[in-house]
């Protein structure tokens, strides 16, 4: 297993968010977390992510224990958070700088990415500069750069328009065949969730607990068509029946 | 071309207005509403100008180097208060409320203590101006440390970042347009801040020259050194601006570069 979430609950307070949450996601798998806004699932990333220390349970990656030490995953945040005042290049290159690579060593690794993720080009670039489907993907491999092992998304599309959305989507997928990255992404997107994951986890109640786990036993890649089959329309009536 | 239209409109009204606040300033002496001996005309000012340019010039290079070199510690020591009550939360418990009493001291009230013990040359000058500066300077980059994306540095976090690195990455660069803010207030007030504390006492600079105009009753030098201090200010403001442009290239008007997919 690549990344394992044993018992995980978590509370602020009185206030119980997370309750023993199980989660697996093996190498090369996408995994998504469904579930309504104010379920937890910003709270569980930041678990796993190592920013906040779990009342009970654990996170292990590759078979270590890491939990509530940040660094080793990586977490794409709601928001692209480009850095307004860094170029594109050093932006995404951010993660190798906090490595205590040197800036030039940190651009070069950078930059060999730069087509593969579609942003040739626009290097020396201000995010402003930059459209919202581009400044998504220069946050997806800043993502990458971070730590090409496991990366959380939190809602990364949200953003988008529909006609974006779409793209970036497919562009996501024929990605993921070619940089092996092991995804945990959250939705509350049910299309999304279906179009893209192996599997889905419904997280649901007060507090926070996996509701159930959904295969979604199609093969991959899948385009835009496959919203439009009866598997499609079967897992999604699944869904809605769960939630 | 309807853009550099207005654009020549939005700067001719306020230089119309000023043009005719003069005009209207001579009018009224020709006319003889105002007498001489209590207000000189702007001609009669231009012309104390002109023939005192080799002297005020003198003068004038004095009362900068004092408001530069004050401004400089100033902001260099306001950089380091702001970086110390960012980084230890005691620090700023303890230096935050003194540095808001000292700021209530007026600062014509200290500056003859300053003569009184450090004599009449450039130190008194410069302790002043070094005084005035430091405030906006600290309390601005404070805020701007303090306005830190939370998500921003929530995601240096997850990446592993050191508070230093999270200061470098997030912090600082987030400061600098409070920085600039600060400057820009602070380069006014360090002429001005030099301009009294030569009026207390000095060999040199615009503050000794107004005093000594003032008793000869000289209204015209005096009118001319004020107008020689508002433009030294409005200039160095300018200069500002101009550096935080070049420092701060990403906040330039995004006409360099077309949104593109």
């Amino acid at each position: 297993m690549k990344l394992e979430v044993k018992e995980v609950s978590a509370a602020f307070g009185d206030k119980k968010v997370l309750e023993d949450i199980q989660i697996n996601l093996a190498e090369r798998e996408l995994v998504s977390l469904l579930g309504a806004s104010g379920v937890g699932k910003t709270t569980l990333f930041h678990v796993i992510a190592g920013l906040l220390v779990p009342d009970t349970g654990s996170v292990w990656l590759e078979g270590d224990e890491i939990t509530g030490s940040p660094g080793k995953i990586s977490y794409m945040l709601q928001k692209d958070m480009l850095l307004p005042y860094k170029t594109v290049l050093d932006n995404v290159s951010l993660p190798l700088q906090i490595k205590k690579k040197g800036k030039r060593a940190a651009r070069q690794e950078a930059k060999q990415y730069f087509r593969e993720f579609g942003l040739e080009g626009y290097e020396d670039k201000y995010p402003s500069q930059l459209s919202g489907g581009m400044r998504q993907r220069a946050a997806l491999l800043r993502t990458y750069l971070f730590s090409s092992k496991v990366a959380l998304l939190d809602e990364p599309f949200s953003a988008l328009d529909t006609m974006t959305k779409s793209a970036m989507h497919q562009w996501y997928l024929s990605v993921m065949e070619r940089i092996h990255l092991s995804t945990l992404l959250i939705t509350h997107d049910m299309d999304e969730a279906i179009l893209l994951s192996d599997r889905i986890y419904i997280l649901a109640g007060k507090p926070g607990k996996i509701k159930a786990e959904i295969c979604i036993d199609c093969k991959k890649p899948r385009n835009s068509d496959f919203m439009l089959t009866e598997e499609f329309l079967s897992y999604k009536k699944q869904i809605i029946e769960l939630i | 071309m309807k853009e550099k239209f207005q654009n020549i409109i939005d700067y001719c009204i306020p230089l119309t207005a000023v043009a005719a606040l003069l005009v209207f300033w001579q009018i009224m002496h020709t006319v003889g509403v105002l007498p001489e001996y209590m207000l000189p005309s702007p001609i009669q000012v231009v012309t104390a100008f002109v023939e005192d340019f080799p002297l005020l010039m003198q003068h004038v290079w004095v009362t900068l180097w004092e408001a530069f070199a004050g401004l400089a510690i100033g902001i260099g020591l306001g950089f380091v208060a702001a970086f110390l009550m960012e980084y230890c939360h005691t620090v700023y418990r303890a230096l935050y409320p003194i540095l808001v009493i000292t700021q209530t001291v007026p600062t014509v009230a200290i500056a003859p203590l300053l003569v009184l013990w450090l004599g009449y040359g450039t130190a008194p000058k410069i302790t002043l101006v070094v005084i005035v500066t430091f405030f906006p300077i600290a309390v601005g980059l404070l805020d701007g440390f303090k306005e830190a994306d939370m998500d921003a540095i929530c995601l240096l976090k997850a990446m592993g970042a050191s508070r230093l690195q999270i200061f470098w990455h997030i912090k600082l660069p987030g400061g600098l347009s409070h920085l600039f803010a600060g400057v820009r207030i602070s380069v006014s007030y360090a002429i001005v801040g030099a301009v009294i504390s030569e009026w207390l006492g000095g060999f040199q600079g615009l503050g000794v020259y107004m005093t000594r105009v003032k008793k000869s009753y000289a209204y015209d030098k005096m009118f001319a050194v004020i107008f020689l201090i508002t433009a030294l200010s409005l200039l160095l403001m300018k200069a500002v601006d101009l550096i935080q442009k070049v420092a701060m290239p990403w906040n330039r008007k995004e006409t360099t570069g077309k949104k593109t997919e």
